[in-house]
């Protein structure tokens, strides 16, 4: 019986709790954050999350929220799995006065499912260099941004980087190029532009799947060393990564020639190979380590009184700083929009117009406490991707630290295009969308 | 042919690690009939105590590791405390569903204590390749996974010397063949229970750490499981040898599939390949290849 | 007091094969109905339709196909992911090359297909027996999965493999896509689960219910009395995929609108669904609501509680809630071994008693 009480006291609490709002003088600004800070894809997910999360709280703690309204951050665990992201969207989207403003969902899998959404509840999606790619296409989808960067900009950029190893673009003729990819929607992403270069450049392209988690991949790695590829490529996740490092070390392969993708390349990965993952390669946009400005602001604001999301010591990893520019981009669109409704009062619908506003340009980026850290990124109404520019770094196990060794690559933006058009109206047509007019 | 060669002796190996997880689930299934679920988050969670020891208070790595078996054996203990002992003489199916229970009660143990980063095992477990064989042969062979097929010997070694030639071993065996004639000759079934598991949960901290080398101490070890079943299933639930052997023809079988079938139709199909290569073994051996006869009468 | 059936007297054979012989049974359950179906939908939003009612109603029509498999029929299966797979990809496939074809027809014909396939994966069960079946029924777990992954006419050669479920319609309202309304779904799928709910509970108490039973209690003897175990083992097998199936169909089209196989139907999923079962009641139909409903709701109302209730870090919450949800099976384990339809059954039995129970 004592049971029963406990369970209807339960219920009425789950039944009150998406409606209870705290309602404060000043205007709140919800932003939601779906995390996963447990469940196989949590190493990846607590660094993201950290940044994410202390940025937020710097600008609450040190300007009193964004133009005077504060800042009501909800964040909601989602173990990477969708149903429970679906679950923290709907509970999260009508908290508050402003509603969701602007979503991050940091999975593949989630994205998808929010993509239709978004245009029906008006909130804007920010899939930062993941999800969708033909997203990047503003026409067709106005509620979905993608920059800095795609996953076919970051194909093209890593085989570009290669091509300039090799010493130019004509010697990558007849080379092979092995892609070691997580079997899934998230993995599969880059095939597509990657036939098309293979096609365009003459190497060959072999294309190895791992199936989830990744624990095993004994025989993947027993193929490559027979195929010999000169180079090879990952989108892993997860596990994934860490025993992909750790086997390319074991079959000697050169590590200078492994290229990861931007979630692909983050402390986490390369540490449990120690030694051997010496010369690992990564694509990302974005600075690695603490040594700016805005690190040392943080380190001040908040860790020094305990108020920090996560360590201390972990301030400025790869990943961090990921979630740290995610946020930074975020608030700089809540801003602009701000600035174009001429009112702090504003809701999801005028956050997308501030996205598709948005230039934050170099100085604007040493401004923040970023100088030199990412690329400039200006977004329009029918482009919801740029700069795409992308940067290689390499970790150097002894000193524990990654390093930029190539930066300013330019993606194939003639081959990418076409297939993001090709995609998106594919995608129009699949659901009777008709393609905005952006002029 | 080196190909071939490499092949198969990864494929061994790859095996032998399987059967180190395997090897958990047969010891509780002999023992006391129930398919325990939860070996999977032990080895997590073992591996996980083990690493986070090391890291919060550098102790040597002997020491953190005999800490961690106190705990394991502190885990088996309140096993049989709270859950089997109220449990006595159900039935199959809701032993195995308090095992996904006491899964989940590990999993979040274990997060709470030690949080979900990875954890990094250093305790100069060898890495990279057989030089000789490499250099020499052009075959290639991991360091790790020859180490871990001698340890595996050697647990196995042990084990069988604890079965056959000790009290306790043999009070074991008594208790897997007729629970109730064990009573009747006076064998404790709470204290036999609190001994397998205990060296259950030995099994699966040298499983983790086996494992965790390899990837880093994290979530995803808990999934390792999933690998073990074929071997399990191929090789009989209540046969040690069964592990054995079961994990090396399912490591064979599916590393040979992979590179050989594989690339004609996709590649990634290894994990159902060695569950159908189980499967089609069961058509022919209804209780596995090592597994005692199932003799039904009405 | 209330629930006392004296003075109720059968005066036909029919009423005494009732499936609610109390009477009292019979108007909690038309009330139940009543208020589902008459007054739910009107307060329904997105919430609660998204993340509580319709995972609630899939599931729990997941868990009954299952039930009737491991509960009925004694064959444990840990397939359902892959089955329910079948049905989503089975009725994406319906309803891209056959946009006007009715809703309701592209449920059931996806529910007919993976009845077949599920067919197929039944054979080995004719030689395998328990657990040694369960494992060997990941295998048609492991392999649906692959070939959905990598079978590029499954999902239409898009360049990720996901799906997405077109907009489509019922009668004029929208019942697919994202802005369909959430009354309109959940009436869906509650009309779903009701009638075939009716019909599991009268196959089960009909002849070929009754074959399961004596091939789960005891196969040889079953064979023995002249129960054909070809037929009768496919049979549930083919039952139970037909409610998977349709789940798995639900489960994309109405529910997520967009999925990817490895993700929705991985082996997680497999294994939720033998949960509920088991936790519900084996054998039970009540109880695979039951099972739907405590690992469905138990997992929110814990996260709500903790993390607005109690205020702690939705982390926090998150582990202790699957440290709580461990305690909470085993206690109920530990409580009552045969499931919460038994637990139900034993508070009725003792209602009826009360307040005299001597």
């Amino acid at each position: 019986m004592k049971l029963k009480h406990l369970t209807a006291g339960l219920a009425a609490l789950a039944i009150a709790s998406p409606i209870a709002a705290t309602t404060a003088s000043a205007y709140e600004l919800t932003i939601p954050s779906l995390v996963y800070r447990t469940g196989p894809y949590a190493p990846g997910g607590i660094p993201f999350a950290n940044g994410y999360a202390d940025y937020f709280k710097l600008i609450q703690e040190r300007d009193g929220g964004i133009n005077g309204a504060t800042i009501n951050f909800i964040e909601c665990e989602t173990a990477y799995n969708t149903q429970q992201g679906v679950e923290c969207y709907e509970n999260t989207k009508g908290q508050g006065q402003s509603k969701a403003l602007i979503y991050q969902p940091l999975s593949t899998g989630i994205t998808y499912q929010i993509i239709p959404k978004a245009a029906v509840d008006e909130i804007p999606i920010f899939t930062m260099g993941y999800g969708r790619t033909s997203a990047a296409n503003g026409t067709v989808f106005p509620w979905i941004f993608n920059f800095p960067g795609t996953y076919w900009d970051a194909a093209s950029g890593m085989v570009n980087y290669a091509a300039a190893i090799e010493g130019g673009a004509d010697k990558l003729a007849g080379k092979t190029i092995a892609l070691v990819y997580h079997n899934s929607a998230y993995g599969k992403e880059p095939i597509r532009t990657l036939e098309e270069l293979s096609k365009k450049y003459g190497f060959k392209l072999e294309q190895l799947p791992v199936d989830h988690p990744g624990q095993e991949q004994k025989a993947t790695w027993l193929q490559i060393r027979r195929m010999n590829p000169d180079w090879v490529l990952m989108w892993g996740w997860g596990v994934m990564n860490q025993v992909a490092v750790k086997e390319a070390a074991s079959i000697r392969y050169p590590m200078d020639r492994f290229i990861g993708n931007w979630w692909a390349g983050s402390e986490q990965d390369v540490l449990p190979a120690g030694a051997g993952a010496n010369g690992y390669l990564s694509a990302t946009f974005h600075a690695p380590g603490a040594s700016f400005p805005l690190h040392q602001e943080i380190l001040e604001t908040l860790y020094d009184k305990n108020m920090g999301a996560g360590e201390r010591g972990r301030v400025g990893e790869v990943l961090y700083n990921r979630g740290l520019i995610a946020a930074v981009w975020t608030v700089e669109a809540i801003r602009k929009a701000m600035e174009i409704k001429g009112s702090n009062e504003i809701i999801g619908a005028d956050v997308r117009e501030g996205l598709e506003a948005l230039d934050v340009t170099e100085e604007r980026l040493a401004e923040l406490g970023l100088p030199n850290f990412t690329y400039p990124v200006k977004i329009t109404c029918a482009v919801h991707s740029d700069p795409g520019t992308v940067l290689i770094q390499q970790w150097d196990a002894s000193g524990g630290v990654w390093k930029v060794v190539a930066s300013g690559i330019e993606p194939d933006r003639d081959v990418i295009a076409p297939l993001i058009e090709e995609d998106s109206a594919a995608y129009a047509a699949e659901n009777n969308i008709t393609p905005r007019d952006c002029n | 042919m080196a190909i071939f060669i490499e092949t198969v002796l990864s494929g061994l190996m790859a095996g032998v690690m399987y059967a180190l997880v395997a090897l958990g689930f047969v010891l509780i299934f002999k023992a006391s009939g129930i398919f325990n679920f939860a070996q999977g988050v032990m080895c997590l969670f073992a591996a996980l105590t083990f690493a986070g020891i090391m890291e919060k208070t550098s102790v040597p790595w002997p020491i953190a590791f005999v800490l961690t078996v106190a705990v394991m054996v502190g885990v088996a203990w309140a096993v049989e405390r709270f859950v089997l002992r109220h449990l006595v003489n159900q039935e199959p199916i809701i032993l195995f569903m308090a095992t996904i229970g006491l899964a989940y009660v590990l999993e979040g143990v274990g997060d709470i204590i030690w949080g979900s980063d990875v954890k990094v095992i250093n305790i100069g477990l060898p890495s990279g390749a057989v030089d000789v064989l490499l250099d020499n042969f052009d075959i290639y062979l991991d360091k790790l996974e020859v180490f871990a097929a001698l340890i595996a010997a050697v647990l196995v070694g042990f084990l069988a010397v604890f079965f056959q030639k000790t009290r306790i071993g043999r009070a074991l065996r008594a208790v897997a063949d007729d629970h109730q004639a064990a009573l009747s000759v006076g064998i404790s079934l709470q204290t036999i229970w609190v001994i397998v598991w205990s060296v259950a949960g030995f099994v699966a901290l040298v499983a983790g750490i086996m494992w965790g080398a390899k990837s880093g101490v994290q979530f995803s070890l808990s999934l390792i499981a999933l690998k073990a079943l074929p071997v399990l299933i191929l090789g009989g639930f209540t046969s040690i040898p069964g592990a054995i052997v079961g994990g090396l023809i399912i490591g064979v079988g599916e590393k040979l599939a992979e590179i050989y079938v594989g690339p004609m139709v996709g590649g990634a199909i290894e994990n159902w390949f060695a569950y159908m290569l189980a499967l089609a073994f069961l058509l022919f051996r209804p209780q596995g290849l090592f597994g005692e006869k199932i003799i039904e009468r009405v | 007091m209330l629930y006392r059936e004296a003075g109720q007297f059968k005066s036909s054979y029919a009423a005494d094969q009732a499936i609610f012989p109390i009477a009292q049974d019979r108007w909690a359950v038309w009330a139940f109905l009543a208020v589902a179906f008459l007054v739910v939908p009107f307060f329904v939003n997105d919430y609660w339709t998204n993340a509580i009612l319709l995972p609630l109603l899939i599931y729990g029509m997941a868990a009954l196909g299952l039930n009737i498999l491991v509960g009925y029929c004694g064959q444990i299966s840990l397939g359902t992911g892959g089955f329910m797979a079948v049905g989503a990809y089975a009725s994406y496939k319906l309803m891209t090359s056959f946009p006007e074809l009715n809703m309701i027809v592209v449920v059931l014909l996806s529910g007919g297909i993976t009845a077949a396939v599920g067919v197929m994966f039944g054979l080995p069960s004719l030689r395998i027996k328990g657990f040694y079946l369960a494992v060997a029924t990941l295998a048609a777990q492991f392999f649906l999965v692959w070939l959905f992954n990598k079978v590029g006419w499954f999902y239409n050669y898009s360049a990720t493999g996901q799906i997405n479920a077109p907009d489509r319609f019922l009668f004029g309202f929208q019942l697919t896509g994202a802005s369909a309304q959430p009354w309109v779904k959940y009436l869906f799928c509650l009309t779903l689960l009701t009638v075939f709910a009716l019909i599991a509970k009268n196959l089960v108490r009909g002849r070929i219910g009754r074959n399961w039973m004596a091939i789960r209690d005891m196969d040889i003897a079953a064979e023995l009395i002249g129960v054909r175990p070809l037929m009768t083992k496919l049979s549930a097998f083919a039952v139970s995929s037909f409610y998977i199936g349709m789940a798995g169909s639900l489960l994309f089209a109405v529910y997520l609108g967009a999925v990817e196989v490895g993700e929705s139907f991985g082996i997680n999923v497999s294994f939720l669904v033998l949960f509920m079962v088991i936790i519900g009641g084996l054998g039970s139909i009540v109880g695979s609501f039951m099972g739907a409903a405590f690992l469905v709701l138990m997992p929110i109302l814990l996260k709500n509680f903790m993390v607005d209730g109690l205020g702690l870090m939705p982390v926090t919450a998150k582990h202790v809630e699957i440290l709580l949800m461990g305690l909470l099976i085993i206690f109920f384990l530990i409580v009552e071994p045969h499931g919460l339809a038994r637990l139900w059954q034993i508070t009725k039995e003792k209602l009826r008693m009360w307040p005299f129970p001597y």
